[in-house]
């Protein structure tokens, strides 16, 4: 705690350098949910990181010469006594809250102001995005669609980070954050021609159902291994801070994403780069069956940022406003301060990891059911618009019918959609067609005039 | 074109063995141009300030490169160029290729460096998976084509198991990168400086026995050599060599000793070995009917087998021997036995021998 005092007061004495946004954090923020616990964060500003870290060392027993080992990247003062550092604090590091589990609004809480409109537009795209996941989850299952994967648990995490972003950000999504390309205008009717996989499709029907992309809404095509995003979101967000622009690259991944070395990765250059990159681990508990005692030791994710230098926050991931508040205020510390911010959202996979799992072979239906019933995102979400008096019964009904009939007209003129022409086979692999792959597809429509039966009919050739 | 060789403390012992390649390939108004006698290392530094000079969203990055880089082949360049253009990053393979994908999604020329081939390979989710698929997969709407991943490749003489491999073939497995590797000073310079600006991502090796050791002449100027393009740097009726980088100065020595013994080869430098130029091996073999492919890298599953496979599908009737093979052995690169794995100049000339009186 002594340490941690220390480090308070020397944020306080920084307060005239912070922008204004930040200023007023501190004024009104109580201790266990400071965004800004750690003083080493501002060594950047400060002339020597060395004097910045002796002072923490107070409560610690230094030798009686009081003497310090200057070593490269600051200097570090001597101690006669041997303690090795514990594995963990004492106490968990708490989670961030706005709402409570019935969607009031926790006493004190320093969340950042939500409008009337922004909030009914958050909680609509939350039924949205609920809603899509169950209607393709039931068309994969009637064999129309060859696999999905649902975002259910998690609509929080998805349109409440995507709503406290600007358009200009660069998205580098994992795969079950549909919910910002939503956010960002991609509409239904293009969902389902990417889970059709036709000739719409602007992936042009080249991978998997789920993995949309769209250079118009800066959120970059989704590829299935679960981390290789994270060290990519520096590059790009050195990108944004060279060319001067006011906007970051957010990045996102799951708990399970944390073990790769991509996060390391990740993590660490973007913290020795200085970029104004967010990410957000949607810690939801599970990795297909792997449970997260079997996926680190460490206090979930937001203890690593620390190791790498980097601020970090733990945030109720079912809380749709911590989440949109967590996520404003990291947007803004990295573009203004230059500066990456991490993110650990707990929530919940309620789904299945995906059409091909049936997570009810390794985890108890008590604890999905909890998660689905009582600490449901978007029933906690809509308490709190309807308390607010910006949301009734009749603007439900309306919503929920009206999402429905698109979503029926969507897959139904996806489904009807020609594919993509046998060319696009062999487009792109390059900017241009090398020879080989002229070769080939020249062999190709060869084989396909003699043997057509062999081939799918509904391909254009 | 003159060529010397320079002596350079330790690489002396190498001088006797490995000679380098000759360039004969470049433009034809080479002459009225500025020359200045490079060698190989000095050339790509060169091609590097080049394209950081010409190209303001450009980079440089990788380990060490900031002081000049292990090999010297960054030198004078964050002094130019700045450091927040030409950086040191943290020692992790897969997080400098990462950066660079993001860094060249963005619209910029990212190029990286990895300080040894050897150590490639924790990046190699990021090349196979995400900068070889970065356009495919995503219809054309986003692409890394501004990736250049520069590696020293090759043996040294000393480089034992992880100074020393040549990983090339993995790479050409992969659709969606180019792999690149130069013969000689005036061939990297152009040739990386093609790389860097080509609209696709791409492994660029090095030779990093010739950074030192091959000395020519090489123009001043800004200039390019075209990708997917092979070479022939040396006529000949007998018998076609192929090879790429390094190898290429032992296949010339070789072609010098058979002529001796009366038997005329016509070299081939490969260039680009993905997407590869069928068209000028296949036009020389028909010509020769018999075919010989040499690299550092094992022999097994070796771009070699690749090359062979092809020129027998499209030769087979013109081929009056079996294609030969002379490569590295299946063993891990071995220091003290690395004359032994390596396919030395006695090795192709017996080869050469065999496959003509076949």
């Amino acid at each position: 705690m002594a340490t941690w005092l220390l480090g308070r007061s020397r944020i306080l004495t920084q307060k005239h350098h912070l922008p204004f946004f930040l200023a007023s954090f501190l004024k009104h923020t109580s201790p266990s949910i400071h965004p800004f616990q750690c003083p080493l964060s501002f060594s950047r500003y400060e002339s020597t990181k060395a004097e910045a870290q002796l002072e923490l060392d107070h409560d610690v027993v230094q030798d009686h010469h009081n003497q310090v080992i200057d070593f490269p990247g600051g200097k570090v003062a001597f101690t006669s006594e041997m303690r090795f550092i514990s594995d963990s604090t004492e106490k968990r590091v708490p989670c961030y809250r706005a709402l409570d589990d019935n969607g009031d609004l926790v006493k004190r809480t320093n969340n950042v102001q939500v409008s009337k409109e922004m909030a009914v537009k958050m909680y609509s795209e939350m039924v949205t995005l609920q809603t899509m996941d169950s209607i393709f989850y039931e068309v994969q299952r009637q064999g129309r669609i060859s696999f999905y994967l649902t975002s259910m648990g998690e609509e929080a995490v998805n349109i409440a980070s995507a709503a406290a972003l600007s358009p200009d950000d660069i998205i580098l999504p994992q795969y079950r954050e549909p919910g910002v390309l939503l956010w960002r205008g991609f509409t239904l009717q293009q969902f389902a021609h990417q889970c059709f996989g036709n000739t719409n499709d602007l992936g042009k029907g080249r991978q998997m159902p789920i993995h949309y992309g769209s250079n118009k809404h800066n959120y970059f095509t989704v590829s299935s291994p679960i981390a290789t995003q994270l060290p990519q979101a520096v590059g790009a967000a050195y990108s944004l801070k060279m060319d001067g622009k006011s906007a970051c690259a957010v990045t996102f991944c799951g708990d399970g994403g944390s073990s790769e070395g991509d996060f390391h990765a990740g993590l660490n250059f973007a913290a020795v780069m200085e970029a104004p990159v967010v990410f957000i681990c949607r810690n939801n508990g599970w990795a297909i069956s792997t449970r997260v005692e079997e996926q680190f030791r460490s206090d979930g994710i937001v203890v690593k940022g620390q190791a790498y230098g980097i601020w970090s926050i733990r945030v109720d991931g079912n809380d749709a406003l911590a989440v949109y508040s967590a996520v404003h205020t990291a947007r803004e510390i990295a573009i203004r301060e230059k500066r990456p911010v991490l993110i650990e959202a707990l929530t919940y996979r309620v789904g299945h990891h995906s059409t091909s799992d049936d997570s009810t072979k390794y985890r108890p239906i008590d604890e999905i059911e909890h998660w689905k019933m009582a600490r449901n995102p978007v029933n906690r979400f809509k308490r709190w618009v309807e308390r607010n008096g910006w949301w009734n019964d009749k603007d439900e009904l309306e919503l929920r019918s009206n999402i429905r009939k698109q979503l029926m007209h969507a897959i139904k003129v996806a489904e009807k959609a020609q594919k993509p022409p046998l060319e696009d086979m062999f487009n792109d692999v390059y900017d241009q067609l090398p020879s080989n792959l002229q070769e080939q597809e020249r062999l190709l429509r060869k084989t396909i005039e003699k043997h057509p039966k062999d081939y799918p009919s509904d391909v254009p050739l | 074109m003159s060529t010397c060789v320079r002596k350079f403390g330790r690489w002396v012992s190498l001088v006797s063995k490995r000679g380098f390649s000759t360039s004969t390939c470049i433009q034809e108004d080479a002459s009225q141009q500025s020359l200045k006698s490079l060698n190989l290392c000095s050339a790509v530094n060169q091609a590097l300030h080049i394209a950081l000079d010409t190209d303001p969203r450009s980079y440089v990055f990788g380990e060490d490169v900031s002081f000049g880089g292990v090999f010297r082949c960054t030198t004078g360049l964050a002094d130019r160029f700045g450091k927040q253009r030409v950086f040191n990053t943290p020692l992790c393979e897969q997080g400098i290729v990462g950066f660079g994908i993001g860094l060249a999604a963005m619209g910029n020329r990212a190029i990286a460096e990895i300080q040894f081939a050897d150590y490639i390979f924790p990046a190699f989710d990021q090349i196979v998976n995400e900068a070889a698929k970065f356009r495919y997969r995503s219809g054309n709407q986003f692409n890394c084509g501004g990736l250049t991943i520069r590696a020293p490749y090759g043996a040294v003489g000393h480089g034992g198991h992880y100074h020393s491999q040549s990983p090339e073939a993995f790479f050409c497995h992969v659709p969606g990168i180019k792999v690149v590797i130069p013969r000689s000073p005036q061939q990297a310079k152009g040739l990386l400086l093609s790389c860097i600006r080509d609209p696709n991502p791409i492994v660029f090796f090095e030779p990093k026995w010739l950074y030192r050791l091959a000395v020519e002449e090489v123009p001043e100027d800004d200039y390019m050599l075209p990708l997917s393009e092979a070479e022939v740097i040396r006529q000949g009726t007998d018998i076609t060599l192929v090879g790429w980088g390094a190898q290429l100065a032992i296949m010339e020595q070789v072609c010098i000793d058979a002529e001796k013994e009366g038997i005329s080869c016509e070299l081939i430098d490969l260039k680009t070995l993905i997407p590869w130029d069928k068209e000028t091996v296949e036009a020389s073999v028909k010509k020769t009917g018999r075919l010989l492919i040499s690299h550092e890298a094992p022999v097994t599953g070796g771009f070699g087998a690749e090359i062979s496979a092809s020129i027998v599908e499209r030769c087979f009737t013109r081929l009056e021997a079996p294609v030969a093979r002379i490569c590295g052995l299946d063993t891990p690169f071995p220091l003290v036995f690395e004359p032994y794995y390596m396919p030395t100049k006695n090795k192709i000339l017996d080869a050469i021998k065999s496959t003509v009186n076949y």
